[in-house]
Formats: C-alpha cells, structure tokens, sequence
C-alpha cells in the first residue's frame, strides 16, 4: 500500500488555510487542516483533478470601454485556464451586455460557459 | 452654485457607496457621492478577478461584480446624488468642499458631514529608490492593471515583478493568461505580502518564480527597459555583494506598497497614524475634526472589500446621526495602543458615549510573521480578549471583535500585543 | 515630416543655449532652422541639472563663464515674465564649516565683486541659522547672493522654442546631424538623417555632442567629456527644510552637494560629479545616490529621506580647460561654437545667445530687426495657481479645464492639450510633463501616465502604442496579444 501525503494551501477564500491530504493508491483516505467543507472539496479535487476558475476579458464594440471582463461559470481544469484565456482573446462581443449574459458557450467543448462579470450598456 | 447636502463622500469606490447607503438608511435626506472617475466603483473595475464578497454576499464575486451590486443599490435611490468625472479640489474645516467637473465648472457644496473615501495609490519607483535609467517600462501594478483589464494594452511581453503584495501577484497570473512572459516576482521580505492563495493560485500555478529576500539594483535599457539586476538581500534588507544576477525583460511592474490617499485629509490639519498613514479615527470612523468621518483604504490599507463597504457603513451610519444631531458626545476617550509585535491598530480610540455602547470591531496588522501566538487585549491589567493564532503575517489583517460589555468596562488606554 | 531645404543659419541642438540663440535670432529677417536629434527639445543636460539661477560669484573673473552668468542673470530678469519662465529669486548661501572655508568665502565674495555681482555679503552664524534653521550647527558662517535663485531649466528651454517658433524659426524634432558639409573651408549646409539643408552658417550647440558635430566639420579643436550628476528629488510637504539655494564651500575638485528648493516647491539634493565615457549613461547607481545623501548632510544633517520622490541623472557637457566655448571656428568659416556649456550654462544662455549673435555679424551675416518681433509667449493657463472664480471663467471657455488629469499637481486635461498643440509642442509622456507638470508630484505619473498617454494618441491621432516615454524608440505600450496581432506580426 502506497501512502502519500500532500501539503496544500487552500485558494477558496482569502483564509487561505493550510491543510493536508492522504493519498492511497492515487484515492484520497483523508484530509485534515481545513476549516470549511468547501475547503476539504478544494482540497479533494486538487489532488485528483485540479480546477480554477478563469477571470479575463474579451473585446466589446459599442460600449464606453473597450474591454468587458468574464469569468467562467465554474471551474475550469486547470491545465486548460491558459489555452481559454488565449482563446478569448480573440472574442468581441456587441454591446449592449448585462452580467451573466453567455459570452462564449461550453468554451474548447469543456462544458463550462463564460459570462459576463460586469453590465455594459 | 451652492449645494447643501446633509452627508458629502468624496470617492465613489467600495466604502464610498456603503457610507452612502448606510447614511440614507440611518435618516439623512441628502447625500451626495463625488467620484474622478468616468464611473462608480474605484479600483474594483479593475481588478477583474474573482474573489471578492464572500462576507459580504456569501458568494465569490470579481471586481465589477461586487461594484455593480453596490451601483444599482445606489443608483435605485433617488436621494443619493453622483457627480462622476468630478474632482475635489479643496476641503474647508466648515465642510465646504470645492469640486470641479467639465460640465458644471466650479462647483461649491456645504456639508453637515463629510466622508473621505479616497481609497489608496501605490508606493513608485521613487519611494524606494532603484538604481538604473529612466527607460520606458518601469509601471507600477495597478496602472498597468488598468491599461491591461480596462483600456486594452499590454505594459509589456516580458515582465519582472518587484513585490509580492497581491496586486503583484494577481498581476502576474493576469500577464501571464494575456500571453506575456513573466520572468519572476521578486519580494524584498523573507515572506511573501500577499495572501498565500495568491501566491499558490497565481505563482505556482504558472511556475513562475518567486525569489524572496531579493531586490532589484539596477534597471536597465536607455529607451526601453532590457533588464534588470538582482541581488539577495540579508536579514537587514541590505544587497548582499556577490549575489547580484540578471534577468531579461522589457518591463518591471513594481508592486511595493499602498499608502493611503489623504491629501485632503492633510489640507485641513486631520490628526493622522504614521504607522497606518491615515487619519486617527473612533470606532465610528469620526476623525479629530468633528463631522469629518474616514473609511476603507483611507483609513488603513486592507485586505478584503467585505471590511471596506463594513467601514463604510460604520462612518455612513455616524455621519448621518452628525448630520442629524443626533451623534452623541463622548464622555470619554480611551486609547488603543498596538504594541509588542501588532503593528498598527483601527479604530486608534474609543469614543465612549452614553447610549447602549455597541460591540466593536478591531482591526490590526503585526509587523512581521509569526507563528503559534496568542493576541491579547487588555486594559489596566484586565484581560478583555484572548485569542491563540497559529500564524500571523503583516499581509493578513486580524480582526477581532471587542464585545459591547468589554467596551462599555473600559477606563482606560487598551493594549493591543502579541504574546508567546 | 519634410524639412526645409534651406536656411540663412542652422541652429544643431534644442537645448536651453541652441533655443536661446533661436530665440535671439527670431528677432531679426533671417531663415532660421533648428535641428534636434531627439522628439523634443531640452533632452540633454538642459533636463537634468540643478536648475540653478546662479548669482555669478565662483568662475574666474574675465573668464566667458563669469561674464555671460553675471549677464544672464541679469537678462532673465528682464524677459522671464515675457516669456513665461519660472524663476524665484530666493538667494543663495555658501555655507563653511571651518576657518579654512570661512577664508574661502571670503575669497568667493572678493572674486564676486570683481565679477560684478551685487549685493554680497557675509553672514555669522548665528544669522545664518535664524534664516536657515536645519543647516547643520557647525556652521560657522555663510555667503549670501541676492541675485541667486533657482529656475526651471526644461521651462526656459520650451519657453524660448515656443517663442522662437511664434517669430518664424523652424525647430525640427527627431532630425540628428550626420555632418556638417564644408566646401572649400567654408560651411555648406547640413545633412540630417530628414535630408540635406543647404545654409552659410552653422551654430554649434550640441551639448554633450557638440565635439562630434565639430569634428564632421573638420574642427577638432576640443573634446566634451561627459561628466554625471546624480540627483534626489522630495515631496512638496518637505520643500520648506531650507529657504535657499545651500552650497556647501567649493574646494578645489567640486562645487559640491546642494539642497535647495525647486522652483516648483519641491526640495532636491545633488548632484556628485563623476567623469564618464558614455554620452547617453544617464543611470543612477546606488554608491551615486549614498554619496550625495551623505554629502547633503553636511550642510543639512536631518533629511527627510522617507519623502524622496524620485532620483535622477544628469550629464555635463565638460570640456578640457573648464571654460566655455563660445567662438567662430578657427578652421572652418561659418561655423560657430557654442560648446562646453557646463554649469552655469542655464543662467548664461541668454547672454551666450548675444554673444553668438555678434559672433554671426562679424563673420558677415546681415541681420536687420523685425518690425513685427512678438517678444511674449501667449499666456499658459495654470489651473492650480488661479482662484476659484478664474478657474470658472477658463473652464466656460474650455470644459477640459475642468477635467482634473493629474491630481498630485493638478493639472488639467485642457492644458494637457495646449501643451500638445503649442507652438513646440509636447509630442511625448514626459514632453507633456516638462511642459504641464502633470506626473511630477508624489506619485509619478502612476495615475495620469496611462490618462496622458491616452491623450496624446487621441491629440496627435496616433495609436496608444506609439506614444512614447521621451526618446524616439521608447514606446509604453503594446497591443493585446491575439492571433489577429500575431498574424500582422509574422
């Protein structure tokens, strides 16, 4: 039996609590150190499957800035963030835009949409 | 043009509009919010990221998002009025404020109150003094977080980062997803300043090194930066010889410190912390001209939005009883001192007045990293709170609740220190 | 941009002593044409040096040196109000610390006198220390020079291109020399990398370059070694450390280190001197900046570190025998120098500017008086000096003066745009600085630089990534990177 054991620094929210995960045979037997229950699923999907949420901005015609600012709707992999964030950057959208609107459905086939994060009229 | 307003906030950000609606809810009939920017909302609308309002709206909002919900609370009352691309040119201690806008001119606006929310701007190249040429190149974080989230242009494609506060941080994960190279953040301290998801969420996900103890030496390139050399630095910040090294870029971001904006505050004499560098205040934000109430980045530089719009309720909700008449006196005044490895301490005294005493919020930074300590607070000998931390870091602040009973009890100065 | 093909004189450099000549010139019927290698003028030692009005008193008597400052002084006086310069006639103090410079001082007063500079005079200490209560207590007594006064060095030089582009010259931006054509022992013309200008006469004033351009005529009769200074700057909130210029006593290498208020309300410190090889080394070095703090502190011990602003460098244009060179060539007719203007270089440029003048009617240049010489520079608007109701009234004529860009000095989007579209108009970040102040104060731009850059793009109808910093290649910004980008750029 395989036992590894992961230090991780949460990034959920600015606490930033310090924890640590048990790994056996690639499946996790345990985690300590967490103070939240969202917390403990960071730490759960870090280790198998890590995923972050992408903030960025795409191009907007017709507004009183020329950027709007996305977000994903929910994570994203993580090894994937770079490869949306480029793909965005060739995105413009007509305003007007309300937060929320879809910018960019199930981005790289990844399932997840980008939204709007701010309204711009 | 005179303009009578019961409560004037200069500086539309975070704490700006929660003065505003918590005025408005406390009873006064006028407020008005002065704003230099093209819209409300200060820095948030540039900082695009996730992560903020967690406290406030229990869910992880970017920067617009957070602004936006406050705009449309301000923006539904039609008692709060917004001049937008409109700057504060003067402050009289009768709280007559001169203001100027390319559509009204002049304009002259008597206060019964006034809230400065003037937020903070960052610490140059300058301030601290690097070496080298004055070549194209050289920004500061947060503009170049302004050129890139909101006008569209990159500062660079190359970049080193000098200081590992968040802006510095946030910065570099930002870069990087914009397909700019980011060669390495530099952090003079043995520790990084900003909060360590940052620095796993926006450093380590990217491999982007981070070098602690080092600084920069020497900028160079003659018309656009080319590089930049390093060096270790020792326990006393000093550049150890020897260590120096260099790397390419075309850009330095520098993210090497907040301070907070108060040259108002300073035209009209405000009492002010050399340690905070914001203006003493009570816990009702009042400040030591009476009817001049401070909040959010003004006060003290902070970490979270979530405790800025709270500042500002707190400073909107007093500055309404002021404009009202109805802020009680003080009956005394106990001092709170930061000592023994706390930095800084807000509010820096209390007001104790005879109304019910409400519990009371403090908020406090330690001057270096420690580990397993106990926070204590205590007056004339009596212990008031305890509170054992396994880690404490100048980058997070620690806020401490200080219940109504324990305020009420107060004599004398409190102490605010750190103990083994 | 073209440039024209002929002139009747060719001025090489748009620092304070070649836009004083043109300046000067302006005055009478002659085609003149100002050539700068850089986007702006005063981009060489004209930006970078004390900015000091000096009173006359430290170069030998009979030499150019103390003729032309003792002058210039004098000159300033009559034409800074015309021409909109800033100037505070504060005074100045030497200041000595043992009986061997209070000797010293006495020996700077005598030279003075000789040199014609007024009012001289030698304070105790006790007097000295009630006008200047931070300087250190070992003062034992100091000089004091009525006419001193500190100026600002890049507004002279844009104050002169502005009035001598109103009055008919030609000032020609990004336009270096590559040589001076000599026919026949005589100048030619000038080729520049915008093309050939045919002129009779050449005026020499290019600064730390002025023995290159020399040489490409075939003078080589002297050599501009540069020489750094490095500089501290401080906040507004400190300016009031000392009241007037502070030198400590000159020994036989140096002036020494200064701290003195600008003319803008800042304090600075500086400069050390430090012979270099490079002409375009304006770098600061940290061994630099520690030595002019520790040679600040002995006149005035307590600085205010913790409000320094910015530090920055600047070069002497120094020549061999120290003193200026203001002559026609020996070897080549028509040519004239106006070269090795070190300090006090920005108080002699009017009176060099007479001298050179001169120079050109004895080599044979006819030069009559204008009728229609317009001596004044059209009145800057200055948002933060005027008073409420005058703000009101600029801003009903101009809604961008009501617009606060920089809010460290305030300064106002509208005088952004006169600056841009003056006669020598700013075509750069820090030519918009020079001429507006707008990133001068405590934050250095970290607000209004992006506001600026926006501006110029918008003025100058160019793209924000070709605004530059100040020099020809120094560009601020890029465009996003996208595939659309990448594409134009394979």
């Amino acid at each position: 039996m395989e036992q590894v054991k992961r230090r991780l620094s949460c990034i959920v929210c600015p606490m930033s609590c310090q924890g640590e995960v048990t790994l056996e045979n690639g499946s996790v037997t345990g985690i300590t150190g967490f103070t939240c229950p969202r917390g403990e699923k960071y730490a759960r999907e870090e280790v198998v499957a890590p995923k972050r949420t992408l903030t960025t901005t795409v191009r907007i015609s017709g507004a009183q800035l020329p950027l709007l600012p996305v977000i994903s709707k929910t994570a994203l992999p993580k090894d994937k963030v770079v490869d949306c964030a480029r793909f965005l950057s060739n995105i413009r959208v007509q305003a007007p835009v309300k937060e929320g609107d879809v910018v960019c459905a199930d981005i790289l086939g990844l399932g997840v949409d980008i939204v709007a994060a701010r309204d711009l009229l | 043009m005179m303009n009578d307003y019961d409560v004037v906030i200069i500086g539309g950000g975070p704490a700006g509009m929660a003065a505003a609606l918590s005025a408005r809810k406390t009873g006064a009939e006028k407020v008005l919010i002065i704003e230099r920017d093209r819209e409300l909302g200060g820095i948030l609308q540039q900082c695009i990221h996730n992560g903020f309002g967690l406290h406030r709206f229990k869910e992880e909002l970017t920067g617009p998002g957070y602004a936006g919900r406050y705009i449309k609370m301000v923006q539904a009352d039609p008692s709060i009025d917004v001049l937008l691309d409109t700057m504060v040119l003067d402050v009289e201690q009768d709280k007559i404020i001169y203001a100027v806008n390319p559509k009204q001119g002049m304009l002259t606006i008597q206060a019964k109150a006034v809230i400065f929310t003037m937020g903070c701007r960052e610490r140059t190249r300058g301030a601290i003094r690097i070496a080298g040429g004055r070549a194209a190149g050289v920004f500061t974080a947060g503009a170049a977080q302004r050129m890139v989230n909101m006008e569209g242009f990159l500062p660079g494609k190359k970049i080193v980062i000098l200081g590992s506060g968040d802006i510095g941080l946030i910065m570099a994960r930002r870069l990087t997803l914009e397909g700019a190279k980011v060669q390495a953040v530099l952090e003079l301290m043995p520790y990084s300043n900003g909060l360590t998801r940052n620095v796993v969420q926006c450093l380590e996900d990217f491999d982007i090194p981070l070098h602690l103890s080092h600084t920069i030496v020497k900028v160079h390139g003659k018309e656009r930066v080319t590089g930049v050399t390093c060096a270790k630095v020792d326990e006393n910040r000093a550049v150890i010889p020897g260590s120096e090294f260099d790397i390419e870029c075309d850009c330095l971001l520098l993210s090497v410190g907040l301070i907070p904006e108060n040259e108002l505050s300073r035209t009209i004499d405000l009492a002010m912390d050399s340690l905070t560098s914001g203006p003493i205040v009570d816990q009702f934000r009042q400040t030591s001209l009476p009817g001049f109430f401070a909040a959010g980045n003004v006060v003290h530089v902070h970490d979270l939005v979530d405790f800025v719009s709270q500042e500002g309720e707190i400073a909107g909700n007093a500055a309404a009883k002021y404009a009202l008449g109805q802020l009680p006196k003080a009956q005394r005044v106990v001092d709170i001192e930061a000592t023994g490895g706390v930095r800084t301490v807000v509010p820096q005294h209390l007001s104790i007045t005879p109304e019910s005493p409400e519990s009371v919020r403090l908020f406090m930074r330690v001057g270096k990293p420690e580990q397993r300590i106990t926070l204590v607070i205590e007056s004339a000998g009596k212990m008031l709170y305890t509170r054992k931390l396994a880690v404490a870091k100048p980058g997070e602040m620690i806020v401490v609740e200080l219940p109504a009973d324990k305020v009420c009890e107060c004599t004398n100065k409190i102490t605010v220190s750190l103990v083994k | 941009m073209t440039i024209p093909t002929k002139a009747d004189v060719v001025i090489v450099g748009g620092g304070v002593v070649g836009t004083a000549i043109a300046r000067e010139l302006s005055k009478y019927d002659v085609d003149v044409v100002l050539v700068e290698k850089e986007p702006d003028v005063a981009m060489g030692t004209s930006k970078a040096n004390s900015g000091i009005l000096h009173a006359g008193f430290d170069a030998k008597p009979g030499s150019l040196k103390a003729k032309t400052n003792v002058r210039g002084n004098k000159l300033y006086r009559e034409i800074y109000q015309d021409l909109g310069i800033d100037i505070k006639f504060i005074g100045s103090l030497v200041v000595a610390t043992s009986d061997e410079e209070m000797a010293t001082l006495n020996e700077l007063q005598v030279r003075g006198r000789e040199n014609g500079v007024p009012g001289l005079e030698i304070l105790d200490k006790e007097t000295v220390l009630k006008r200047e209560p931070n300087l250190t207590t070992n003062v034992m007594g100091a000089l004091w020079a009525p006419t001193g006064g500190v100026m600002c060095p890049f507004g002279a030089t844009i104050a002169f291109a502005d009035n001598a582009v109103v009055n008919g010259v030609k000032i020609c931006t990004e336009c270096p020399v590559e040589e001076i054509v000599v026919e026949e022992g005589k100048v030619s013309g000038v080729k520049t990398a915008k093309g050939f200008i045919a002129a009779k006469y050449v005026i020499n004033a290019a600064g730390l370059f002025a023995d290159n351009i020399s040489r490409s005529a075939g003078d080589n009769s002297f050599d501009i070694k540069p020489r750094k200074g490095e500089y501290v700057l401080f906040d507004k909130t400190v300016a009031n450390l000392v009241n007037t210029v502070i030198f400590p006593t000159p020994s036989k290498v140096s002036k020494g280190i200064l701290v003195s208020p600008t003319v803008h309300g800042n304090l600075f410190i500086g400069p050390n001197a430090q012979d270099i090889d490079d002409k375009g080394d304006m770098d600061t070095s940290p061994d630099g900046l520690q030595e002019i703090i520790a040679g600040a502190r002995k006149t005035v011990p307590n600085l205010p570190l913790h409000a320094s602003i910015t530090q920055f460098a600047g070069l002497r244009a120094a020549t061999g025998d120290g003193d200026f060179v203001i002559k026609a060539s020996d070897s080549v007719s028509g040519m004239i120098q106006a070269a090795g203007i070190q300090s006090p270089g920005l108080t002699a440029a009017p009176a060099i500017a007479e001298i050179v003048i001169g120079i050109l009617q004895e080599q044979g240049l006819i030069l009559t008086k204008k009728a229609n010489f317009n001596s004044q520079n059209r009145h800057k608007v200055k948002f933060h000096e005027l008073a409420h109701n005058e703000r009101a009234k600029v801003i009903a004529q101009n809604p961008l003066y009501g617009r606060i860009v920089c809010r460290c000095e305030t300064v106002t989007e509208g005088e952004i745009v006169d600056a841009i579209h003056a006669p020598c108009g700013a075509l750069t970040v820090d030519g918009v600085k020079r001429r507006t102040r707008a990133g001068m104060g405590r934050c250095q731009g970290g607000f209004c630089g992006p506001r600026v850059t926006a501006i110029l793009a918008r003025e100058l109808n160019i793209p924000v990534t070709e605004v530059r910093k100040d020099t020809t290649k120094s560009y601020l910004f890029f465009d996003k990177i996208t595939d659309e980008v990448q594409s134009n750029d394979e």
